[in-house]
C-alpha cells in the first residue's frame, strides 16, 4: 500500500488524479463512481447564459485534437440551482472553473458561486479580458495578478489560477497569481492552433481557430509545470496531454502535486479509474510509501564531455 | 447562433450514485465482412451487460492505429442489431475515412474497444399504431433494429429504403423478416427523388392509415417528411448524426439547435439524441 493522498493547500485530496475542466461532465457517473478520483472539476461557466462556438467545434490532429467549444454557459444561477447539488452525494471536493470578461467581473461572480458544496475555484483565465483588447488575462503577469487580487478579495475559497501555454512569460505570470493570492496553479490550458483540409482548401474548424490537446501538448505543458514548480511555493496541478501512468509520474517528478486528465478521458472514458489503480501499483513497484516521495525529484543530467566547439 | 440559445437541458438531477451503465470493454470479433461496394458488417461477440439496449442508441468505436490510417477519436456507430440471448452486437458501416478505414483493416478474431450502449433511442408511443420507416443510406442500418421492435410490439410497418442503386440497398431482407412491408426507390430507377416519394408516402398515409414517421439518413428526406407530418398532423422521430469528441455528453460538441417551447435551445446529439421528435430539428 502507498498513501496517495495529496495537499493542494488546504485541501487534501485523496489521491492526485482529477479531471481537467470541459472534459468532464456529471454524466461521467454513468460510467465509474466518482469518488474513485481525487475531486471533481466542472466545464467554465460565465455569469451570463451563452451559446458557444459555430460548428464544426472539434477535429483531430495526428494523434491529438482541437476544440473550438467556446463556453456554453446556463449562467450561474442555474449552474448553482442544477449542478452544484448534484456533486454533494460525493465525498471528493468539487471545484468549479469560471471565467468572466474583466477583473471586477471575475470577483463578483466568484462571490456567487461561494456556496455550500464548492471546495475551489479554478479561474481560467485564458479567455479574453476586454478590457486588454481581447488578449488573454493568462498572457501577461498584470492582468493576471489583477484577476486573482480582485477575486482574493471576494471569496474565501481557495483560488487555482489556471495558466496558458500561450504566453511568453510563464514564470512573471506564475509568480504574479501566487503574489495576488492564488492557492495553486493549473499547468495548462489548450495552444492555440489551427488546421486545414488540404483536400478542400477549408480551415477544420467553426471557429477557425481552437486549442490543441491531447499527448502532442504535454512536452509543453510538462515544461511550464516544472518551470512553476521551481518559481512559486504554492502548488502545481499539471495538466496536458496524460493518458498513460508514466505521464502522471512525468508529472509528479516535474513537481506537480496532482494532475488533471483532460482529452484521454475522450478516448477511453474508464482513464482516471485506471490512473489511480496504477499510481499504487507504480509507487509499490518504486518502494515509495506515498505520492510526497515522488513530488518534484527531478534530476538534471549534465552530459560530463566538453563538446568540441565550432572552429 | 443567437445568444438566447442555451445548452445542457434540466435533465440532470442529483441523486445517490447509480451502477454504471455505460462500459468501456473489449468485444472480440465474430465475423467482419463486406455486405457491398461500400458497406461492412462488423457482429461481435459482447457480454450481457452492454446488450441493453434501445433500438436507436449507438457506441463509440476506438478504431484500431493501422500503417494506412491514425484515427484518434472514437467514431459513433448505431447499434444495427443486439442479442441478449447470442451475446451478439453487429454494426453496418459505410467505409468513409481514416476512422472506418481502420476499423475495416480489422479481421475475426481481433478485439475492439467499445463504449456504450449510449444515447436515447426511439420510443414507440401506444398511439402510433401504423408507422412509417424512412430510410436512406445509414440509416438503413440505423432503423433496423427500430423494425424488430415494431414487430414485437406487433405494430404493422412499412419501410420506404432510399439508396443510390439497388447494390446500396440494404437490410431490406432484414426488414421484411420482421414482417415490414418493404418498398424500395433508387436515384438510378429515378424514384427517390422529393416528388416521386411525396407523391408514394401521400398514398400510403391513406391506404395504410399511417400514423407516425420515423427516419434517418437524409436532411432532405427529414425536412420532406416534417412538412408532410405538419399538413397531416402526422408526428414521429429522426435519428440525427453530429462529428462527436466524448459521445457520452461531456465535451458540447455535438450540440445542434431544436425548437422547445422556451425557444431555440442546443441539444447533444450523443445525450438528448440521437432520436429526437421530427418536428423539434431546426
Ligand atoms: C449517432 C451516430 C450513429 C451513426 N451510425 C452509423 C452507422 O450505423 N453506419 C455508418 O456507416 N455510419 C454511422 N454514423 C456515421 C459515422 O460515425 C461516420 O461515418 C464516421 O464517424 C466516419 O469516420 P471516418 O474517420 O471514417 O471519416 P472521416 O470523414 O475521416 O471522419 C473525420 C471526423 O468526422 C467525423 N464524422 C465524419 N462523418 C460523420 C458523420 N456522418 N456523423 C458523425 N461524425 C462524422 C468522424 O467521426 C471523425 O471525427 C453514425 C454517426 C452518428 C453520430
Ligand atoms: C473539448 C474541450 C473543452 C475544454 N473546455 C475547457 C474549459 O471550459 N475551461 C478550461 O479551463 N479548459 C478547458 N479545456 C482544456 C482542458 O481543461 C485541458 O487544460 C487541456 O485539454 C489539456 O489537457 P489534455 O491534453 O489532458 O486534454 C477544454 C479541453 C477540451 C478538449
Ligand atoms: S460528443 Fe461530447 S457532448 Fe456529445
Amino acid at each position: 500500500m502507498a498513501d496517495l493522498t495529496t495537499k493542494i493547500g488546504t485541501l487534501t485530496l485523496k489521491n492526485p488524479i482529477m479531471p481537467a475542466s470541459g472534459t468532464f461532465s456529471e454524466e461521467l457517473a454513468e460510467v465509474f463512481h466518482l469518488d474513485t478520483i481525487g475531486a471533481h472539476v466542472t466545464k467554465t461557466i460565465t455569469r451570463g447564459k451563452r451559446a458557444g462556438n459555430p460548428m464544426p467545434r472539434v477535429c483531430e490532429v495526428g494523434g491529438a485534437m482541437l476544440n473550438s467549444i467556446g463556453i456554453p454557459s446556463k449562467g450561474a444561477e442555474w449552474f448553482v440551482k442544477n449542478v452544484v447539488p448534484f456533486y454533494a452525494d460525493y465525498d471528493a471536493p468539487l471545484v468549479i472553473s469560471i471565467s468572466a470578461n474583466t477583473a471586477d467581473e471575475f470577483a463578483r461572480f466568484a462571490e456567487e458561486v461561494s456556496v455550500p458544496g464548492v471546495a475551489a475555484i479554478e479561474v481560467n483565465i485564458s479567455c479574453p479580458n476586454i478590457e486588454d483588447d481581447g488578449k488573454a488575462f493568462a498572457m501577461r503577469p498584470g492582468p493576471t495578478g489583477d484577476v486573482i487580487r480582485k477575486m482574493r478579495s471576494a471569496t474565501s475559497l481557495p483560488l487555482w489560477a489556471k495558466l496558458s501555454p500561450n504566453t511568453g512569460e510563464v514564470v512573471e505570470v506564475a509568480q504574479a497569481a501566487e503574489a495576488a493570492g492564488a492557492d495553486a496553479l493549473v499547468t495548462a490550458n489548450t495552444m492555440l492552433a489551427m488546421a486545414i483540409d488540404s483536400r478542400t482548401g477549408c480551415v477544420r474548424l467553426g471557429n477557425i481557430m481552437g486549442g490543441l490537446s491531447g499527448p502532442a501538448l504535454r512536452p509543453i505543458t510538462l515544461r511550464m509545470t516544472y518551470q512553476c514548480a521551481r518559481a512559486v511555493a504554492i502548488p502545481v496541478i499539471g495538466c496536458g496531454g496524460i493518458s498513460a501512468i508514466d505521464d502522471v509520474l512525468e508529472y509528479l517528478i516535474a513537481g506537480a502535486r496532482a494532475v488533471q486528465v483532460g482529452t484521454a478521458t475522450f478516448i477511453s472514458p474508464t482513464t482516471m479509474p485506471r490512473l489511480v489503480r496504477e499510481l499504487e501499483q507504480a509507487l509499490v513497484g518504486r518502494g515509495l510509501p506515498s505520492v510526497d516521495a515522488l513530488i518534484g525529484t527531478v534530476e538534471v543530467a549534465y552530459e560530463a564531455i566538453t563538446l568540441a566547439e565550432y572552429a | 447562433m443567437s445568444a438566447s440559445l442555451c445548452v445542457v437541458p434540466d435533465s440532470i438531477s442529483a441523486g445517490a450514485p447509480r451502477p454504471p451503465s455505460i462500459h468501456e470493454v473489449g468485444a472480440r470479433i465474430k465475423s467482419h465482412e463486406w455486405v457491398n461496394g461500400e458497406y461492412r458488417l462488423l457482429v461481435l461477440d459482447a457480454p450481457a451487460s452492454i446488450l441493453n439496449c434501445e433500438p436507436g442508441q449507438f457506441f463509440h468505436l476506438l478504431c484500431p492505429q493501422t500503417d494506412r490510417f491514425q484515427p484518434y477519436l472514437r467514431r459513433p456507430m448505431s447499434i444495427y442489431s443486439f442479442d441478449a440471448a447470442r451475446g451478439t452486437l453487429s454494426f453496418l458501416y459505410k467505409v468513409a475515412g481514416a476512422g472506418t478505414g481502420a476499423l475495416a483493416e480489422l479481421q475475426p478474431g481481433a478485439t475492439l474497444n467499445i463504449v456504450g450502449p449510449l444515447g436515447k433511442g426511439f420510443e414507440i408511443r401506444p398511439e402510433w399504431q401504423r408507422p412509417l420507416l424512412l430510410a436512406r443510406g445509414v440509416g438503413l442500418a440505423t432503423l433496423a433494429p427500430l423494425a424488430r421492435e415494431c414487430a414485437r410490439l406487433d405494430r404493422p410497418l412499412t419501410a420506404v429504403c432510399s439508396a443510390r442503386s439497388p447494390e446500396l440497398l440494404m437490410s431490406t431482407d432484414l426488414f421484411r423478416s420482421y414482417g415490414a412491408e418493404v418498398i424500395t426507390v433508387t436515384d438510378a430507377e429515378g424514384n427517390s427523388g422529393v416528388e416521386s416519394l411525396t407523391t408514394l408516402i401521400e398514398r400510403l398515409i391513406r391506404s395504410r392509415g399511417i400514423d407516425a414517421f420515423f427516419t434517418c439518413g437524409s436532411a432532405r428526406l427529414m425536412r420532406m417528411l416534417q412538412e408532410m407530418g405538419a399538413r397531416h398532423g402526422i408526428v414521429g422521430q429522426v435519428a440525427l448524426e453530429q462529428q462527436m469528441a466524448c459521445g457520452i455528453g461531456m465535451c458540447q460538441a455535438c450540440v445542434r439547435p431544436f425548437r422547445r417551447e422556451t425557444g431555440a435551445v442546443n441539444l447533444r446529439v450523443c445525450r438528448e439524441g440521437p432520436v429526437f421528435d421530427l418536428q423539434e430539428v431546426l
